[in-house]
């Protein structure tokens, strides 16, 4: 076990864990940030995706030692009120039906979008076929990432 | 992690009571005929009045009702009080929803499956609302002094137009719960609906998009311990012994407990658990045979010619048609094992105590669960509480209670609160999958290409009855068998999203289009022709409406513009399952010389569409999921167990692999007959045949991507 100092949402947090424990439970199990989902843990499905330094990376299989001074954003912090033009797409196109993949998806198409703020169907066809949903909502996840697209600009 | 259990609804009750009065209305979920009854909230906090539900209006104005179903992914918890909303004329915004938890005294039903929530509880549902207004009205027709007929409602107000007095609803709630209900209450005409039919979003979208706790994985108890399990890693197997001192000494783990077959790390962390979990050392050995699909091949074939078969319908003399038969088509279709896959892995919580038991989690059959637990620790059924949190996905693997149960015999072998989690890789080798099963179809037509025969074997294992014998096309053909047999194995199976229709559909679909070439004629019309005879001669009974079934055939035609598209070799399926019907039309275009799947158009007829929305992308899901798991899924064994154990060895569907999907509903004013199935089972069939089309070759088995006609693409 070791102490590891995080950066998490723009706050300080510390976690006494073994330093192979993947980010994933490290902000599950022990720091209560659970918006980020479990799903696969050998990062086929995007359920537990965070932006690290604003890249997307899958935090099941980023050990919590190799995180250093990186800044870790979450879902919970992708915006103060819940109002990131992403989040705010994914409710006007009502893309949730279980809604468990649904915040990896999310992380995956904002770190998407700023790097690409005008993306051509064919782009986010291929930024988010990474990411699995279950329920079949790619149609909407889709739609969701261009009416995203149009906001932020 | 919001809870709302007997006690904390009743105090839910009393504070609404304390904060200004208001109209509690309970109605009767196990009785459509009922009349919902008005009782005042101290009724309910002493739980002294038997209902099933509530709605209740505050004097602040706000409407609650609370929904008893389990949300999965269905809608229901949108769809539910769109419903009530509806009948009461009230202000969608001033309407929320509370999850009711396991609730046998107060609920019936509280399953979500079988496409059954929103038809068994639709009447119920537009009552309580009704009654609701009627009273309100009531109300304020006493106090303005003016006829109750005068007065208007809308958007949580009431209006008297002669007088120009106004008032919401909220204002008139507490008179309005003093009240008698009307023992019969007069329902909306549907071509009124204001709510019903439009698009409603999700109402825990913005909770879904911000990473709220709302699943059952969220769950966190201050003290809670978590346990990773090692179940046998071969059906068949059985604990032999095990040395778990390894395990025991490693960081973070409380203890390591046996129960049945399985082997429990239990610690401090899901990490620390799934490590320790490793360093177990266990035998296992042999208590039944140790399958392969090599070995469910064999069976398959010789059960398929040597079972003893049980019959399932038979009309007409098969043999007589199938020697008069100017032409026989025969054909043997083939679907594998599937796990159900949902993203959110099986979970559950259980606080074993010695006067109770505390269940949190994820299941679609929160009932099973607490029997199960009563079984387990000998506790009457009062003494146990289910708290049903929204889930990542069921397709019905949560219609089983095996992981509830594991929770329930760890904390009490532990004596803690403890949370069993498992593994993507637990959760696809663990069991309880979509059965393997054989078909085999055999079709007599005469010289005109009538069809005069059918015949169909079901073989299936641990599959039950994998024939739906009074589906189609029963009903259409005079000489008619349906058979099958059952091969037991230790590998478990259970209930799939649609339930055998997801793979009948596509192999009968499918075989009904090679009767249509063989017969020379068109699939629609062929089909068509099928069920004009079941309307007007049928073959014993038929226990699908004929009509509608042609209506959502000809939808589809039309919609798709059937058989007039150049360049694009279009694909016909209809089933009808879960009370609803729907045709599909695949479309396959051939690029650089590659057969591609490009759309998807659905005819629904489900009834009444409540959410427009929601229904849409239910019925886009179902498809997406049916041409995912036909095109791809596979599951497969060596020695007892599973080849494929993450989303690396078992395929998924992907967004670059998705068609468009086209999606129309019949409007016809019948009930809400059920969606969160239908759209699936016909989706498969309407591929392979659209696939057919462009290459000539047939798709008789699942998952296509392994089929000739696929080699050399990926």
């Amino acid at each position: 076990m070791a102490l590891f100092k995080l950066t998490i949402n723009n706050r300080a947090y510390s976690a006494d864990v073994e330093g192979d424990t993947p980010l994933l439970w490290v902000l599950r199990d022990n720091l209560g940030l659970v918006g980020t989902k479990y799903g696969c843990g050998i990062a086929q499905c995007g359920a537990c995706t965070v932006h690290l330094d604003g890249k997307a990376v899958r935090s099941c299989v980023l050990p919590v030692s190799s995180v250093g001074k990186a800044k870790v954003t979450t879902i919970e912090g992708l915006s103060e009120k819940g109002d990131h033009p992403v989040q705010k797409a994914w409710d006007e196109v009502d893309v949730a039906q279980c809604g468990y993949c649904q915040a990896g998806q999310i992380m995956t198409a904002a770190a998407f979008l700023k790097e690409k703020p005008k993306p051509t169907d064919e782009e986010i066809v291929g930024a988010m076929s990474g990411n699995l949903c279950r329920c079949g909502t790619y149609h909407r996840i889709r739609e969701a990432v261009k009416v995203a697209a149009t906001k932020s600009n | 992690m919001s809870t709302f259990n007997q006690t904390s609804r009743r105090d839910f009750m009393k504070l609404a009571a304390a904060a200004g009065g208001g109209l509690f209305l309970g109605f009767n979920w196990s009785d459509t005929t009922a009349a919902p009854v008005v009782v005042d909230a101290d009724q309910i906090a002493a739980g002294s009045v038997k209902f099933n539900s509530y709605l209740s209006i505050g004097s602040d104005n706000i409407i609650t009702i609370v929904s008893p179903n389990p949300e999965i992914g269905q809608g229901i918890k949108t769809a539910f009080p769109m419903v009530v909303a509806e009948e009461l004329d009230a202000d969608w915004k001033l309407v929320k929803t509370v999850q009711g938890n396991l609730d046998n005294a107060q609920f019936e039903r509280q399953v979500t499956g079988g496409s059954g929530a929103v038809p068994h509880s639709w009447e119920r549902l537009r009552k309580a609302g009704a009654t609701a207004r009627h009273l309100l009205i009531s109300a304020a027709a006493a106090k303005w002094g003016v006829p109750a007929a005068e007065i208007t409602a809308a958007d949580s107000r009431l209006f008297h137009k002669a007088s120009g007095k106004s008032g919401s609803y909220g204002e008139f709630a507490e008179a309005a719960g003093k009240l008698t209900a009307p023992a019969d209450i007069k329902l909306k005409d549907e071509k009124t609906f204001k709510l019903i039919g439009q698009s409603v979003r999700n109402v825990d979208n913005k909770n879904i998009a911000t990473g709220k706790p709302l699943f059952g994985l969220d769950f966190y108890r201050e003290g809670m311990l978590f346990a990773i399990i090692q179940r046998p890693k071969a059906f068949g197997l059985k604990l032999k012994s095990v040395d778990s001192a390894a395990a025991k000494a490693m960081p973070g783990i409380v203890d390591v407990v046996t129960f049945e077959n399985s082997v429990a790390v239990v610690g401090k962390s899901t990490w620390q658990c799934k490590k320790a979990r490793e360093a177990l050392k266990i035998e296992y050995e042999k208590a039944a045979d140790l399958e392969s699909s090599e070995d469910h091949n064999r069976i398959f074939s010789n059960l398929m010619d040597n079972g003893e078969a049980t019959v399932r319908r038979k009309n007409g003399d098969v043999d007589a048609a199938f020697k008069s038969a100017a032409k026989v088509i025969k054909a043997e279709y083939q679907c594998p094992f599937l796990p159900h896959s949902p993203l959110e892995p099986m979970n559950f919580f259980a606080h074993v105590r010695e006067d109770g038991v505390e269940l949190v989690g994820p299941t679609q059959t929160p009932d099973r669960a607490r029997g199960e637990a009563a079984k387990i620790t000998g506790l009457p059924p009062e003494k146990i509480t289910v708290e049903i949190t929204r889930q990542g996905g069921g397709f019905g693997r949560r219609l089983s209670a095996d992981f509830a149960i594991e929770a329930v015999h760890v904390s009490k072998l532990v004596k803690a609160p403890v949370k069993v989690i498992w593994t993507r890789e637990d959760d696809m080798t663990g069991g309880i999958y979509r059965p393997a099963v054989r078909y085999r179809f055999e079709a007599a037509l005469d010289k005109n290409g009538e069809m005069i025969g059918y015949k169909l074997r079901g073989v299936g294992i641990n599959s039950g009855n994998p024939t739906r014998e009074d589906n189609f096309p029963s009903g259409s053909v005079d000489n008619l068998l349906i058979d099958s047999v059952e091969h037991k194995s230790a590998i478990t199976t259970g209930p799939w999203r649609a339930p055998i229709t997801n793979f009948l559909a596509y192999a009968e679909q499918s075989f009904i289009d090679e009767v249509a070439e063989a017969a020379g004629k068109d699939p629609v019309e062929f089909r068509l022709a099928l069920l004009e005879k079941a309307k007007k001669s049928p073959a014993g009974e038929v226990k699908y409406d004929v009509d509608r079934m042609i209506a959502v055939i000809r939808m589809a035609a039309e919609k798709s513009n059937w058989g007039k598209k150049k360049g694009v070799h279009q694909g016909f399926s209809v089933y009808f399952s879960h009370r609803s019907y729907v045709a599909q039309v695949g479309e396959v275009v051939v690029e650089k010389g590659k057969p591609v799947l490009k759309n998807i158009i659905a005819a629904v007829d489900c009834g009444i569409v409540i959410n427009k929305s929601g229904s849409l992308q239910q019925v886009r899901g179902g498809v997406v999921d049916g041409v995912g798991h036909a095109m791809f899924g596979n599951m497969t064994f060596k020695g007892g167990t599973p080849d494929q154990s993450n989303f690396n060895g078992f395929r998924l569907i992907r967004m670059n692999e998705i068609p468009d999907v086209d999606v129309h509903f019949v409007d016809n004013g019948i009930s809400p007959t059920g969606l969160g199935e239908p759209a699936l089972p016909p989706a498969g069939g309407a591929v392979a045949n659209a696939f057919y089309k462009a290459t000539k070759q047939r798709l008789r088995n699942q998952p296509f991507i392994n089929e000739d006609a696929f080699k050399g693409i990926s």
